[in-house]
């Protein structure tokens, strides 16, 4: 059986992680109710976007448009938004696990990292980093997926790479989220036209043309949905982070009383020996 | 005005859902210039620009500033998508001022390709903030 003095180190070493564990998870509780709303308040338009596209393509028949076909690349871009700090509970893995199981081979593949976990793991793995946006994870805001969306959006347009893609976490309620891979570009048309084959269609005119209404209309679609992963994703990172740290606290809580238990055993057995050995002193004087 | 001249109208941003009431009439800068959109519009899509955007609505004339997106026109229903709208008491007119010289500056200094559309679309947007501010 451990010492006495081992056990009472053991117990103030785990004490002072359950302080930091339990400290954690206040401060990323704050952080979730702070980036949560956030999300929501995105939504709006980022469905609104949704919809409209999905309109727009949906009314519109054959286009012959550089955003809808794939390009002539066959590297494809992915942009990975994982977090920068680990103690997240599985939520970088789960990104990158998603990446490597994709079925695309890391040489073929160009990255967007937004996050070092997610970019670190996958530069393990061989996968080559373009652009490197990580410091931009902590608040992102519009002009962040401003600046990605464009610099991506360029990639292609050079027909540097064909296809475009977006890994992100959805973020569904403060227990559940998904890692998600979504292409960006080209934009599937059958995927829209399918679900609105009921839909009432109503006869829609575009100013100045359809071709140019695409050509606005995609970028700010992109853009949008590189907005709503980056603050989705926060979210997640934040839920993801404060269940962990939940865990790990209640975790400790566990190990200290089993270890108290233990000690006490240890103190006990101490006494006992104590009065054992006066006792058989004692006898052994008479 | 008639009860019956309204329509819905609904203005979102990346941030927040920036306008969402009844309007007897919107004005906005579109790709073909400006336009008024009334009830009973044909439904369209616009392409905006930066510029101001009028809202006709029960309590006078409101302005915002509005940089690029688009507007849906449905039947009874107006959607404008943004990616930035700003009210007249959120803008700061001096920073739009600084904006605006660093933007002809730029303009006058050099003048090639990508870097003069976005030199060109950060002026567009100063004087739109500029006007709008004041």
């Amino acid at each position: 059986m451990a010492t006495m003095r081992e056990i009472k180190r053991r117990k103030a070493s785990i004490q002072s992680t359950q302080q930091i564990t339990n400290a954690m998870k206040l401060v990323s509780t704050v952080k979730l109710q702070k980036s949560r709303a956030k999300a929501e308040r995105t939504r709006p338009y980022t469905d609104m976007m949704y919809a409209t596209v999905h309109h727009v393509l949906s009314c519109t028949e054959q286009v012959d448009h550089p955003y809808l076909k794939a390009g002539a690349s066959e590297k494809k871009g992915i942009i990975v938004i994982s977090s920068n700090r680990g103690l997240a509970g599985g939520y970088n893995s789960n990104i990158a696990r998603l990446v490597l199981n994709s079925g695309i081979a890391p040489e073929q593949t160009v990255l967007y990292a937004v996050g070092r976990k997610g970019r670190e793991t996958l530069c393990h793995r061989g996968y080559t980093v373009a652009e490197d946006y990580s410091d931009r994870m902590e608040s992102p805001e519009y002009a962040d997926a401003l600046e990605i969306g464009r610099k991506v959006l360029a990639d292609y347009m050079d027909q540097k790479i064909g296809e475009i893609y977006l890994v992100y976490t959805s973020f569904k309620n403060t227990v559940s989220h998904e890692p998600k891979m979504i292409k960006l570009l080209p934009v599937e048309t059958d995927q829209f036209e399918a679900k609105d084959s009921e839909e009432d269609e109503l006869l829609m005119s575009y100013e100045p043309g359809e071709g140019e209404v695409l050509d606005a209309l995609i970028p700010l679609y992109m853009n949008s949905l590189i907005y709503g992963a980056l603050v989705e994703s926060t979210a997640s990172e934040n839920g993801a982070r404060m269940q962990a740290m939940d865990s790990a606290t209640s975790n400790a809580q566990e190990m200290l009383e089993h270890l108290s238990l233990e000690y006490n055993r240890a103190r006990q057995a101490s006494i006992t020996q104590e009065i054992t050995e006066i006792i058989a002193g004692a006898n052994a004087i008479n | 005005m008639a009860e019956g001249n309204k329509f819905q109208l609904r203005i979102i941003t990346p941030d927040r859902v920036f306008y969402e009431s009844e309007a007897s009439m919107v004005e906005m800068n579109t790709t073909d210039g400006e336009i008024g959109v009334y009830k009973e519009h044909v439904p369209t899509t616009f392409i905006l620009v930066p510029g101001v955007l009028t809202i006709h609505g029960d309590d006078g004339e409101k302005y915002a500033a509005l940089h690029s997106g688009f507007v849906e026109v449905l039947q009874g229903q107006v959607t404008v998508l943004a990616e930035a709208a700003e009210w007249p008491d959120e803008i700061d007119v001096e920073r739009a001022e600084r904006a605006r010289a660093r933007a002809e500056e730029r303009l006058h200094d050099r003048a090639d390709g990508i870097n003069q559309m976005r030199a060109e679309a950060a002026l567009r947007r100063a004087l739109t903030r500029i006007k709008v501010g004041r």
